[in-house]
């Protein structure tokens, strides 16, 4: 597959400054083609394809960016960092550091995946680990995902604990068959005398104009596989969690980062720690509404519930992170106070993580709901390269706070 | 060729220097690869050789040695074992399709016809070497000690099976004996290898791996992908392509256009040698030195060894319906491994019509009891319908678990009766 995101869009999520202070600030100065044209009214157009023009003086830039996904955090989760204490590192940082101190700790991690060794990764999440664990243990591999998928669970039969990377998402579809006929079920088949603890991870979601190809939701494709289990990171500090926890887990997990969140800046705690592979994330507790969201969409939805909160609504915010399987137990608790749900996600409408979720609401939770469940996803086209068009087919703050109030009516 | 004045031309055309303008042959040049000559004479490599890659073959169709031929050394124990292995092998082969034809096995695989692959390339490996089959290959597991209960077991998928009932029959398995669980797919256990093999790589181990898969299989993008990473990576893997002539009921030349699976090592730099599949001792010496080769070189290597499914592709199949019964009976009767490598044994006084008569019916009667006790066996419980799909079953798989419990004791008359819950 062509790797074309060497382009304007991922420019700044491949090629970290030296020092490591890149804060957000400088991500509002994404490439030139933003759209300094789009003053005054902006056309929004809703998952459900209807239209609303609602005003917004402000530019692109500070929808997309949200520079205080730091700020909005500190105050609320417990999840995050409790100490003043700790080390300010960005989000694919604390992905290396994670896997990092997994070899560390255990000789039989290694990482294969295209570019990964002394490259780095492309996006830099393996940076230096091909120098201090050597060229085996770090793999550079040819390209053949299929094969260097089937490659880490061969490896991961005979006792090693493979992460595999995907230089990009969409590129794992090409490993559909290792990862749904093997990975999946060798552990089931084999009556248990196999274990297939191998971690599959890589970037993906909408980017900055990557292109269809590279903008795969893979969670929607993979949620049906039994034997395998999805977590999306969010903030450095549950991407180091969960990249740590998925490497000790025994079972196959595949682990979701998205390209626009590997600058993401947080102070983490300095000591070891993981994050629960099957619990989601209470990012802001509320009274009116829960929203339901995951990885990069967590952004829009904070952003969105500054907006809320400044016209009186309380909604409470819960990051899934666990996609397979969900975390009925935090959700059902939610629902059980709010009675109103509101799914966020960058998935497709058709068949995604939104659509399976609200039919395991509504299953279990149907008697507590008192309104239909609704679910902001993006639209089921391939997501086309103009920027004007590929923003609008990602679910904006100014859709979820249309979203809220006309549930809490 | 072109014409003189037309290559004068061609240099003309260039404005350089005039050593530049000087035909020279044997010229070299640095491309990202190495340096490779240059030639002027436009030449096109042949899509298929003169002369097809010669079949390595030790003993001829009378079971008698060739002369001149090198091959490794068979201690007495280790041929009778083979040939009483291969016996066993075709014999179960034979029960287990009947069983099957009767309705009281619901699918099998047969080997027959390849029985000289499966044992010869098993003995010739140690038992920590790992075998990642692709399902035309009990022979090996056999050779290793899995006992004809257990192969009955799994094809009845009953209590005694180590895979719990899950898979197809035929579909064996067992760490215990290095052996990777069959998958159906094809050839998805090829980079399987590679990364078994990086295993062992990683670890040092004085041992590698075998991977097994037919003449289709090699038209899989997989296999492609594991010659290539294999070569790569010097892994220690031995690939073992058991060229049979059919994938179902595709024969080779519509499989592919290239002189069989041999040659494709070359394409992928992995050493390689075609050996003729039907002589035991052929196939035992290559494989032998295959390992050897593999191990102390930290290389791959390629066996392609020829032979014929003289057996239906599996018991779904009626391989009378594209190739005639003729060929199949010529292949099954005059060129049967077995009878070949019997020949052998006896030639070197280490075999007689009696202890082939005693081999075969203690071998039949052993067979159609694991049978028996095979088919009275409990099933597996109900309960493992959800174990196993991760380490700890998950709260969801808890509550479908306890539903489908709650509908069979709703409507037990839909349920067999005799499945533990």
């Amino acid at each position: 597959m062509a790797a074309i995101f060497h382009g304007v869009g991922a420019a700044t999520a491949l090629s970290p400054s030296p020092s490591h202070s890149v804060d957000s600030k400088k991500f509002q100065l994404a490439p030139s083609r933003s759209l300094s044209a789009r003053k005054g009214r902006i056309a929004v157009v809703r998952s459900d394809s209807s239209v609303n023009l609602s005003l917004n003086s402000r530019g692109r830039k500070d929808h997309l960016w949200i520079p205080n996904a730091v700020a909005t955090k500190t105050d609320d989760s417990a999840a995050s960092t409790a100490s003043k204490s700790g080390h300010e590192i960005l989000l694919f940082e604390a992905l290396r550091e994670g896997l990092e101190e997994e070899m560390d700790r255990d000789p039989h991690v290694c990482v294969m995946g295209e570019d990964v060794g002394h490259y780095g990764g492309s996006y830099k999440v393996t940076k230096g680990l091909a120098e201090k664990f050597g060229d085996l243990r770090v793999l550079d591999t040819p390209i053949a995902e299929n094969s260097f998928t089937g490659m880490g669970i061969g490896a991961a039969m005979t006792g090693l604990r493979p992460v595999v990377e995907g230089m990009n998402m969409g590129f794992l579809l090409l490993a559909f068959n290792q990862i749904s006929n093997n990975c999946g079920m060798l552990h089931y088949t084999s009556g248990g005398q196999f274990t297939i603890p191998v971690v599959i991870r890589g970037p993906g979601g909408v980017g900055r104009q990557l292109g269809a190809e590279h903008s795969q939701r893979l969670e929607s494709y993979f949620q049906s596989i039994p034997g395998i289990q999805m977590v999306a990171c969010s903030t450095p500090y549950n991407a180091k969690g969960l990249m740590k926890a998925a490497i000790r887990s025994e079972n196959p997990v595949i682990l979701f980062e998205h390209v626009l969140l590997y600058n993401l800046k947080e102070r983490i705690p300095d000591e070891d720690y993981i994050c629960n592979l099957e619990e989601a994330e209470m990012v802001r507790p509320g009274e009116h509404v829960t929203i339901l969201t995951y990885s990069r969409m967590r952004y829009h939805v904070m952003q969105a519930a500054k907006t809320l909160v400044n016209k009186g609504y309380d909604p409470e915010v819960i990051d899934i992170r666990s996609l397979k399987p969900f975390d009925l137990y935090t959700i059902g608790n939610s629902v059980k106070k709010t009675h109103r749900v509101l799914i966020v996600e960058e998935c497709m409408r058709t068949g995604g993580i939104g659509a399976s979720l609200t039919a395991a609401i509504n299953e279990n939770f149907h008697d507590y709901l008192d309104a239909p469940i609704v679910c902001l996803s993006s639209q089921d086209v391939p997501t086309p390269y103009a920027g004007t068009l590929e923003e609008w087919t990602v679910v904006q703050p100014a859709q979820i706070v249309t979203a809220v109030e006309q549930l809490c009516q | 060729m072109l014409p003189d004045s037309q290559v004068a031309g061609l240099n003309q055309s260039k404005p350089r220097n005039s050593a530049v303008l000087r035909i020279t042959l044997r010229q070299v040049l640095d491309f990202p690869g190495g340096k490779v000559a240059f030639t002027p004479q436009m030449e096109f490599l042949s899509e298929s050789p003169e002369v097809r890659s010669p079949c390595y073959r030790v003993l001829d169709e009378y079971g008698l040695s060739i002369e001149h031929s090198s091959f490794a050394e068979v201690s007495k124990e280790v041929a009778i074992k083979m040939y009483s292995d291969m016996v066993t092998l075709q014999t179960m082969d034979t029960i287990f399709y009947e069983a099957q034809r009767q309705g009281r096995m619901s699918f099998y695989v047969t080997t027959i016809g390849e029985e000289a692959i499966n044992i010869a390339s098993a003995a010739a490996l140690s038992i920590s070497d790992i075998v990642v089959p692709q399902y035309r290959e009990p022979g090996v597991l056999l050779w290793r000690g899995f006992s004809l209960q257990e192969f009955a077991n799994q094809c009845f998928g009953n209590k005694g099976d180590n895979g719990k009932g899950r898979q197809m029959p035929a579909h064996y398995g067992s760490n215990k004996h290095n052996y990777f669980t069959i998958a159906s797919t094809i050839a998805t256990q090829l980079p399987h290898a590679v990364g078994a093999a990086y295993s062992l790589k990683m670890d040092k181990k004085d041992a590698c791996v075998a991977t097994y898969f037919g003449d289709g299989g090699s038209s899989e993008g997989d296999f492609h992908a594991a010659l290539n990473f294999a070569a790569v990576l010097e892994a220690p893997v031995i690939f073992i392509c058991r060229n049979n002539g059919w994938a179902i009921s595709t024969p080779l030349s519509d499989q592919f256009r290239s002189d069989g699976i041999v040659v494709r090592g070359k394409a992928y730099g992995v050493r390689s040698i075609r050996v003729d599949g039907n002589d035991a001792l052929a196939m035992y010496s290559a494989v032998h030195a295959a390992r050897k080769m593999a191990i102390s070189e930290s290389r791959p290597i390629l066996i392609e060894a020829l032979t014929y499914r003289v057996g239906h592709h599996t018991t779904s199949d009626d391989s009378t319906k594209y190739r005639s019964a003729d060929e199949i009976e010529c292949w099954r009767v005059k060129r049967d491994p077995v009878s070949r490598f019997r020949k052998w044994i006896e030639s070197n006084g280490w075999w007689c019509d009696e202890t082939e008569m005693e081999l075969r019916s203690s071998v039949r009667k052993q067979l159609l009891h694991a049978i028996q006790v095979a088919e009275q066996a409990e099933k597996p419980p109900i309960r493992d319908l959800f174990t196993d799909v991760y380490d700890v079953p998950p709260a969801n798989l808890c509550e479908q678990e306890k539903l489908l419990k709650e509908t069979i004791k709703r409507y037990p008359q839909e349920y067999p009766a005799h499945v533990s819950v």
